[in-house]
């Protein structure tokens, strides 16, 4: 059965076809589009006698078990005939297309969107899995949103575009909030279990909200009201485009979930009114307003949402055989409503006017076309001896046998046959307007003449079908028919007949009223024009044009707000949200004491943390005077890195202790440029409110601090001191954990610390700055290119340093040490030699590329942890063993030294990367006095 | 020993944050590096404080959370590269706006 899946597929793989002869000649391009739509048509013939016996076929593809998600598809009775509506309508309006698209109508890019849709129509209706299917239906509006857009020089074609793809992408959201829910209810998002949990699911209290999220998707995808005005603005596209989309497929998707859902959904009260009498409007005012409609094609539109009324009516009865009825509509609308698409399309493209007004007479230049096109108007009409008499007629016995209180009873009966001679009258309107009353008036194209000879075959078949199918219902439709009524209803069929002659009977009295009266109404209509040219009508176009800009300018008010281009104002409200955030949280605590014996303080720390706090507020206090408030910094680090020593934690001391000599080189560096003084800007006012933050912040992170440490805890860290010497083979778990166990974290951040190296780099390659000559005293800087201590003392440190860096890489798998400090020390060293000799000196006796050093430690490590798929182990698995180094003593080799070197290669790099730059930015441009 | 270290973490912060909240980039910078040093303190400390118990097998019986160490040190060198950026930053910004406020030119008073 995996032969489903290639159904679905097979339109999205054929688009390259067209896409690759798009620039052959155009019978090419046009054959290209036409094999992937008669593909899907083979595939689907092995299943036909299945099908047509009411089997239902289902291709089971699990994918995200845990999100309830499958890639799992289903061919059943209903999904079969809609297969046969989009593929074989799809196949002829390609072919139709070929003769309308004008020369210089990119056909490639057409046919290309065209079966982009097809596929996602036909994933919607195979899906077995909701969740698919609202991915297929999301496709549909987008696709539908490049078909309407596909004059992209038009405006009206791009706003109506836009317009379709809010409301039908708007009432997608909707139904994947029902689709969601309906899933949480039946416990699967699979059709089959959702089908048959009909009854758990209408009794849910979550019911009524998945059925009007549910209910949005379908209605704004079928054009019901009040969401019907996207479609006929939608009619801006490309005739073939609404021949396909606007009449037999998309627009059909609303009602198709109303067909897939119904045992899952239907036999409520909330279905019954909601969907009934939506139906019901929609009915009405499409039939009312599309008599009126002077455009060929609006005219269609306005009959479309009136015909889809009728449908949605019949399955909101919570009848079976309504249901029957409505399948039997949507296959009936899908062949006369498609062909009086592609007549309109004939007309306005042999005459270049859509302008009922100004066509007439077309009979004398074109009566093949005009027969045709009488053939699917009088199909629409409800006329005998056509398909859409037949289950107008059904409609008619189903709206009769409401069981319902007295008003209702008589007034949808009413309100059916009132639509249904409006149906008569604008049918009536598009033949004898166009084809008969008198001449044309000033055509575009003058005279008109009937169309290529391939360009009326679709329309033929069309046509025929609504001929055979109302002659011969037994022998065509019937078997499909039933198949897919019976997929509709998941369970047993109502007995009906589909036969032509009914004996004289109510439905029978109603079609001849809505026919004589629909004649009466045409032949008075322009009394009811006067009328209705007195009528208020809104322009939803402009109505939504509007409301979209209001949206748009309020969201535009809104981010200006916010987004002030204030880092300041930025950073305050962050900081408020968080200390709300957070603070909320620790108010909420019952005592900030969490019962854990406190730690007896000793003197010396004591000492040192009030050091400690003194330079955080003289760092603070002389922040106006940066070189002051930076050696305070620095004070404040190396308390910081005594801390850590102070509480057992070794390798951070030495860390912290050769980050901050970097740090603090750096930020001398940045001085040389900046401004030596920061001015008194912000007012008090303002100082208040920081300061006001910052003591929140303060209380928010010290309060939080006491609290989890008065608090008892659970640590993880036992399976690392456990494992370590063993597994790990390194005593010192901190760095065992870094190379070993959390080496993939240690992977991503020596990566994450190259990529900075490199953009820094980058920024400073483009960077002019101004090199200002003398320091915040007025002071020309010193020009002792050689300082003789330094220089000396300098020269002999290097070597010392370097090897005190190799001692402490080698050490630190067993005792504090490893390559992130070994790095550091040995950048640090480097960097002496580039302050003592100056950049040029020292890149010339030292030519190391930094970047090419970082990007090989990050390359070192990965290479390291792929070395382990070698011996069938999983990335970074790590081997270990014992080595005697001369003078060094033995040492246990793991393989996790190999990536701590290139940790070390890596801090090397792009410590010397940013620094050595931002050194070599500030010499060579200095003109000072020499000492 | 905890009340102390969380009016020390406390202290680093209200410093820090007071610090970010400057319209000038140089204190912008030095308000993060004090902020980053309460930070790790603070994943630090979680952790909990241990005296005398380095996380080295064989030279105690019971040793002090390796885990937070090891995140840590990790996050102090990356702290090192977010620094240096901000600083680029800052001086792309001088080099690009002529001045060393945070925001732009028509925000500064």
């Amino acid at each position: 059965m995996i032969d489903l899946a290639f159904i679905v597929l097979l339109p999205f793989a054929g688009s390259l076809l067209p896409f690759a002869a798009r620039r052959l000649r155009r019978p090419w391009c046009t054959s290209a589009a036409v094999i992937p739509a008669a593909l899907t048509l083979l595939l689907l013939i092995p299943y036909v006698p299945g099908i047509l016996g009411g089997k239902t076929f289902v291709f089971h593809q699990p994918w995200l078990d845990a999100a309830g998600m499958s890639l799992s598809l289903r061919l059943d009775g209903l999904s079969f005939v809609f297969v046969l509506l989009v593929s074989g309508i799809g196949l002829l309006v390609t072919l139709y297309a070929h003769y309308y698209l004008a020369a210089k109508d990119p056909m490639g890019r057409f046919y290309v969107y065209l079966l982009w849709f097809m596929g996602s129509m036909l994933g919607v209706v195979l899906s077995e899995n909701l969740l698919l299917l609202f991915f297929f239906w999301e496709l549909t509006s987008l696709s539908s949103f490049l078909l309407i857009g596909y004059w992209t020089h038009d405006s009206d074609a791009r706003k109506g575009a836009r317009m379709a793809l809010i409301v039908t992408g708007g009432g997608g959201l909707a139904l994947l909030a029902g689709i969601l829910l309906l899933g949480r209810m039946a416990g699967s998002y699979e059709l089959s279990i959702v089908l048959a949990s009909g009854d758990l699911i209408r009794n849910h209290t979550l019911y009524p909200a998945a059925l009007v999220l549910i209910l949005l998707g379908v209605f704004t995808k079928s054009a019901q009201f009040p969401f019907h005005f996207w479609l006929p603005h939608a009619m801006a596209a490309p005739t073939p485009v609404s021949a396909y989309l606007h009449s037999a497929t998309m627009v059909k998707a609303g009602v198709f979930l109303l067909a897939r859902l119904y045992p899952a959904l239907s036999g409520t009260e909330t279905w019954f009114y909601t969907v009934t009498l939506v139906g019901l409007a929609t009915l009405l005012v499409g039939a009312v307003t599309a008599l009126f409609r002077h455009d060929l094609k609006g005219l269609l539109a306005y009959s479309t949402i009136s015909h889809l009324g009728l449908i949605t009516l019949l399955f909101g009865l919570n009848s079976s055989l309504a249901v029957v009825a409505a399948v039997f509509h949507i296959i009936n609308h899908a062949t006369f409503k498609a062909s009086l698409f592609m007549a309109a399309g004939i007309i306005d493209h042999e005459t270049g006017t859509r302008d009922i007004r100004r066509l007439g007479g077309l009979w004398r230049f074109m009566p093949h076309t005009a027969t045709l096109a009488m053939i699917a108007a009088a199909a629409m009409a409800g006329v005998p001896l056509f398909n859409g008499f037949l289950s107008k007629e059904m409609f008619f016995d189903e709206v009769l046998q409401l069981n319902m209180a007295a008003p209702l009873r008589f007034f949808v009966p009413v309100a059916a046959t009132l639509a249904a001679v409006f149906s008569v009258a604008y049918s009536l309107r598009f033949i004898h307007d166009v084809f008969f009353n008198g001449k044309p008036s000033d055509l575009p194209h003058y005279p008109p003449h009937e169309p290529p000879r391939y360009m009326k075959l679709p329309v033929e078949i069309l046509a025929g079908v609504c001929l055979l199918v109302g002659l011969l219902p037994g022998l065509t439709v019937a078997l499909p028919l039933a198949a897919a009524a019976k997929a509709s209803l998941g369970g047993a069929l109502p007995s009906y007949s589909l036969a032509i002659w009914h004996g004289f009977n109510l439905p029978l009295a109603m079609s001849a009223i809505a026919l004589i009266g629909g004649a009466w109404l045409y032949v008075k209509r322009r009394r009811f024009f006067a009328w209705n040219r007195r009528l208020p009508k809104p322009d939803a176009g402009r109505i939504f044009e509007a409301a979209t800009k209001r949206i748009v300018f309020a969201a535009s008010r809104f981010t200006a707000f916010w987004e002030n281009a204030s880092l300041q104002s930025y950073l305050a409200w962050m900081l408020a949200a968080a200390l709300a955030a957070a603070g909320f949280q620790l108010i909420s605590l019952e005592a900030l004491h969490g019962g854990v014996a406190l730690a007896p303080v000793d003197e010396v720390t004591a000492v040192a943390a009030l050091l400690l706090m003194v330079a955080t507020l003289a760092t603070v206090v002389w922040h106006r005077r940066r070189l002051v408030s930076l050696v305070m910094l620095s004070v404040v680090g190396l308390m910081v890195a005594l801390a850590f020593a102070r509480f057992s934690a070794p390798d951070l001391a030495l860390t912290q202790l050769s980050v901050e000599m970097v740090t603090i080189i750096l930020l001398m560096l940045s001085l040389f440029f900046l401004p030596r003084t920061t001015p008194v800007e912000s007012s008090p006012l303002r100082r208040g409110r920081d300061m006001a933050l910052a003591s929140g912040a303060g209380l928010l992170v010290g309060g939080l601090s006491f609290a989890m440490l008065s608090r008892p805890y659970e640590t993880i860290s036992g399976f690392f001191l456990q494992k370590s010497v063993p597994e790990g083979g390194g005593a010192n778990v901190v760095n065992v954990i870094l190379v070993d166990f959390r080496g993939f974290d240690t992977l991503g951040e020596i990566s994450v610390l190259a990529i900075a190296g490199l953009a820094i780099y980058a920024m400073i390659e483009q960077m002019k700055l101004n090199v200002p000559q003398t320091d915040a005293l007025n002071r020309p800087w010193a020009m002792d290119a050689h300082p003789l201590m330094l220089v000396n003392l300098s020269r002999v440190i290097l070597p010392l340093a370097l090897l005190i860096s190799v001692f402490i890489f080698f050490r630190g798998h067993n005792l504090p040490g490893g390559g992130f400090i070994a790095g550091l020390i040995t950048a640090i060293a480097l960097i002496l030699q580039y302050i003592a000799g100056g950049a040029a000196w020292t890149s010339k006796r030292f030519r190391v590329n930094f970047q090419v050093l970082a990007g090989l430690g990050v390359a070192v490590a990965g290479l390291t942890g792929a070395a382990s798929f070698f011996f069938h182990r999983p990335f970074l698995t790590s081997a270990f063993g014992h080595v005697r180094l001369p003078a060094l003593g033995e040492f246990e080799w793991a393989s996790a030294m190999a990536f701590d070197l290139g940790v070390y290669l890596t801090v090397v790099g792009a410590t010397m990367l940013i620094l050595s730059n931002l050194g070599k930015l500030s010499t060579g441009r200095v003109s000072g006095r020499k000492i | 020993m905890e009340l102390l270290y969380s009016m020390v973490l406390g202290g680093l912060a209200a410093a820090g944050v007071y610090l970010l909240l400057r319209g000038r980039t140089f204190p912008v910078v030095v308000g993060l590096t004090l902020l980053s040093y309460a930070v790790n303190l603070f994943l630090f400390a979680t952790g909990r404080l241990a005296t005398g118990l380095p996380a080295v097998i064989g030279h105690s019986e019971t040793y002090a959370d390796p885990l937070p160490q090891a995140l840590v040190l990790t996050a102090i060198v990356i702290g090192f590269a977010l620094t240096a950026l901000a600083v680029i930053l800052a001086l792309a910004a001088l080099s690009a706006s002529g001045h060393d406020g945070v925001d732009d030119e028509k925000e500064q008073p």
